[in-house]
């Protein structure tokens, strides 16, 4: 029980010079924002009908969640590190400080790391503070930049595609992120490009008291590919802290978008002092004919997640794979699911969700599958499974079907299971320790979701689900 | 090798085992015989670790060459294991998802390196497990299926036997490894069993049907009653109990 606060070992503050707006949320303030970034007209203007509308909303309460109260006044909206990484970025200045928090997070963001075959944008609360492997990327055409620069210096491609996936009006959190998003990735795949390389987001919250809030924009043009990873951490605190994202993906005529999370936002304590709420919306519009977006997800992290990958399946013969595995442990919530939305003829869209809950978590699968009238011979297979560690924990599934084609083909499966001491004592008897069993057993759990990450990043859900678990068992 | 003392074993509080005195030796094979509910699978288990079992009385050590002895009731399933105890389950239990590769490698791997064995690399590892896969009559594929999910009674006990072949323990106890499986089956799980047996080991075969002992020669059998052994004796007893029941010994021991 004693380490158990140190089993989180991305905790740790970075002490360093950093540059905050006032805290608390208006017109003045994002007016400010939008100055400081020198945004065209046009943005500052999305930002202020955004907040117009946010302003209209109550928060959302329809989660299997129980959110205190969020005090949106408290929050600051933007922090910034004085220096940066880079010499050439913001003011040229390098922070030491900033290299090392990443050196520590094992995040390679250093020119001469370069050889790493994952190109990194480092996203430090409010500001992207690092992209990597760009000139190399660039020869290929592939723009891989924070959203900041991509609004100076592609504004058409921004103004085409940004908030009409996941428009401000969507939801409560979708409005606020459109009217006070600070920074984010941007990344443009041109036609018929491979992207020879992973490309990633890091994102990092530091500053006390603030929240982040950024948003991801990502363009596959027909017939390109590109695999994109995202990871995330957080001191531990006992205060909670607001983590509120817009991730928007297109996929054109034949394209292909993978999209892997691995979330370990600070979860809170033992007690449930502390974490992150993480309230984030992705989605992903199967634009052209024959496109493909996988969400694949592991949350492991963060005191309250609310959060739905979907896909609009537009496009005719357009594909949708969510695969999850949440896993909750302490007094960590989870509400998370996925829609896909069929729109095109022949779409096909894939569900697979793996909800492990320990000691006194919530853990719920809420997912849609709506066929609309124009989808015809759609196909949809969804499989819920969830398995309870511990008497404690509960396990919810909530799955909603809005058919309007006849033709569709739908199918859901669904299980709830438990670790039995059986299993484990069967296990035990053959020389493998309680860790290693209960390692075996939720691997064969999660297996289906596993195989769709990237090496590196199922090795590090394995851990991570290991030591969530460690002292959940026996 | 093995010596029970004086175990007493409850289960959500009913005594089962009222004091079992058993002596084991390597390169001996025995046989504990009794009714349902005699207490021949809470023995097992126990000696095995299974949380369920409270010892309330007693002693169990698994002696060495080297004259040390380990207090089994002092260890974990998972070091008692390793020290080289192993229970063939009545029930194996299914772990989806899992293969029975990786499930056997780990365990192997685990057991290789408490015992201060050089454990097999994962290639040479299945080259192993294949030549005693063909060796049960097994086929290979077996080793990529999950761990007895969707696995026939007999091939659950089969994989019973498997493990043991790969673990090579020094004490393994069989519990009711015979039931459910047909002749040829059986045989093919006898002639494991008799191949397995060595010189330094010991096996408990757990049975209620002398059918299994014309394949298996123990050299003693204990007939375990309402919780205690009431009678120990050579082959000759198994045909005896086999014409007569356990009835008359039961009768005899209450006279």
């Amino acid at each position: 029980m004693e380490n158990r606060q140190n089993e989180y070992k991305y905790g740790f503050e970075s002490k360093l010079e950093s540059e905050d707006f006032p805290i608390g949320i208006n017109e003045k303030i994002i007016t400010l924002l939008s100055h400081k970034k020198n945004e065209p007209s046009w943005v500052l203007d999305f930002r202020l009908r955004a907040f117009a509308h946010w302003k209209t909303l109550k928060h959302p309460n329809w989660a299997k969640l129980k959110i205190p109260p969020i005090t949106f006044d408290k929050i600051c909206y933007y922090n910034t590190p004085k220096k940066t990484i880079f010499p050439g970025m913001n003011n040229g200045l390098i922070d030491q400080e900033l290299l090392a928090t990443f050196e520590k997070l094992g995040i390679p963001i250093e020119e001469q790391k370069r050889l790493s075959s994952v190109a990194v944008d480092a996203v430090f609360d409010s500001v992207s503070v690092a992209t990597t492997h760009q000139k190399d990327l660039a020869e290929h055409g592939i723009i891989f930049c924070s959203i900041s620069e991509a609004i100076q210096k592609y504004p058409d491609l921004v103004k085409k595609y940004m908030g009409k996936v996941v428009p401000y009006s969507d939801n409560f959190y979708a409005a606020l992120n459109s009217a006070i998003f600070s920074d984010g990735s941007f990344v443009y795949i041109p036609p018929n490009t491979h992207c020879p390389i992973d490309l990633s987001s890091y994102f990092r919250i530091n500053a006390k008291g603030s929240g982040q809030f950024e948003r991801t924009l990502i363009i596959a043009e027909a017939g390109s590919f590109v695999n994109y990873l995202e990871g995330c951490t957080a001191p531990a605190r006992d205060e909670n802290q607001l983590h509120a994202a817009i991730v928007e993906l297109i996929a054109l005529d034949n394209a292909e978008i993978k999209y892997s999370t691995v979330q370990n936002w600070y979860a809170g304590d033992s007690e449930g002092r502390g974490g992150i709420y993480n309230f984030v919306t992705k989605r992903g519009n199967c634009l052209g004919i024959n496109s493909k977006i996988s969400w694949t997800q592991v949350e492991a992290g963060s005191a309250i997640t609310w959060k739905y990958p979907s896909c609009n399946l537009i496009g005719d013969n357009s594909q949708g794979a969510f695969y999850s595995v949440a896993i909750t442990n302490n007094h960590m919530q989870a509400d998370t699911g996925t829609k896909m939305v069929h729109i095109g003829k022949n779409t096909k869209s894939t569900i697979i969700s793996k909800g492990i809950s320990a000691e006194e978590s919530s853990n719920a699968y809420r997912g849609l599958v709506k066929i609309m009238p124009s989808a015809h011979n759609a196909r949809n297979y969804s499989q819920c499974d969830s398995m309870l560690v511990g008497n404690k924990s509960s396990a919810h599934t909530y799955p909603y079907l809005d058919i309007k084609n006849k033709s569709a083909t739908v199918e859901h499966e669904a299980t709830t299971s438990k670790i039995s001491e059986d299993q484990l004592f069967y296990l035990k008897s053959r020389g493998i320790s309680t860790e290693k069993a209960i390692s075996l057993i939720v691997n064969g759990f999660c297996k289906e979701v596993f195989k769709e990450l990237p090496l590196e990043f199922s090795i590090e859900a394995v851990k991570l689900i290991e030591m969530k678990l460690e002292n959940s068992v026996g | 090798m093995l010596e029970i003392k004086n175990l007493n074993v409850e289960i959500q509080g009913n005594k089962i085992l009222k004091g079992i005195n058993l002596n084991m030796k390597a390169g001996e094979i025995h046989a504990i015989m009794g009714p349902n509910g005699s207490g021949k699978s809470t023995l097992a288990k126990t000696v095995a670790g299974h949380p369920d079992y409270i010892v309330t009385g007693g002693e169990i050590f698994l002696h060495s060459k080297d004259n040390t002895r380990s207090d089994l009731l002092a260890l974990e399933p998972d070091q008692r294991a390793r020290e080289g105890i192993f229970l063939g389950f009545q029930y194996p239990v299914e772990i989806p998802g899992v293969t029975n590769l990786s499930f056997l490698w780990e365990a192997a791997t685990d057991v290789a390196l408490y015992q201060k064995r050089k454990p097999k690399n994962k290639k040479d590892f299945i080259e192993y497990a294949k030549e005693k896969l063909h060796f049960l009559d097994m086929d290979e594929n077996f080793l990529n299926r999950p761990v007895n999910v969707g696995f026939s009674g007999g091939e659950k006990k089969k994989n019973e036997i498997l493990q043991m072949a790969l673990l090579e323990p020094r004490v393994a106890f069989l519990d009711e490894t015979d039931s459910g499986l047909d002749i040829d089956a059986l045989k093919i799980v006898a002639n494991g069993v008799n191949h397995l047996k060595n010189s330094n080991n010991t096996i408990v075969l757990i049975t209620h049907y002398q059918r299994l002992l014309d394949y298996i020669r123990p050299d003693f059998i204990h007939v375990l009653y309402n919780g205690k052994i009431i009678r120990t004796g050579g082959h000759e007893l198994a045909l005896e109990l086999e014409k007569r029941g356990y009835d008359w010994i039961v009768n005899e021991n209450k006279q």
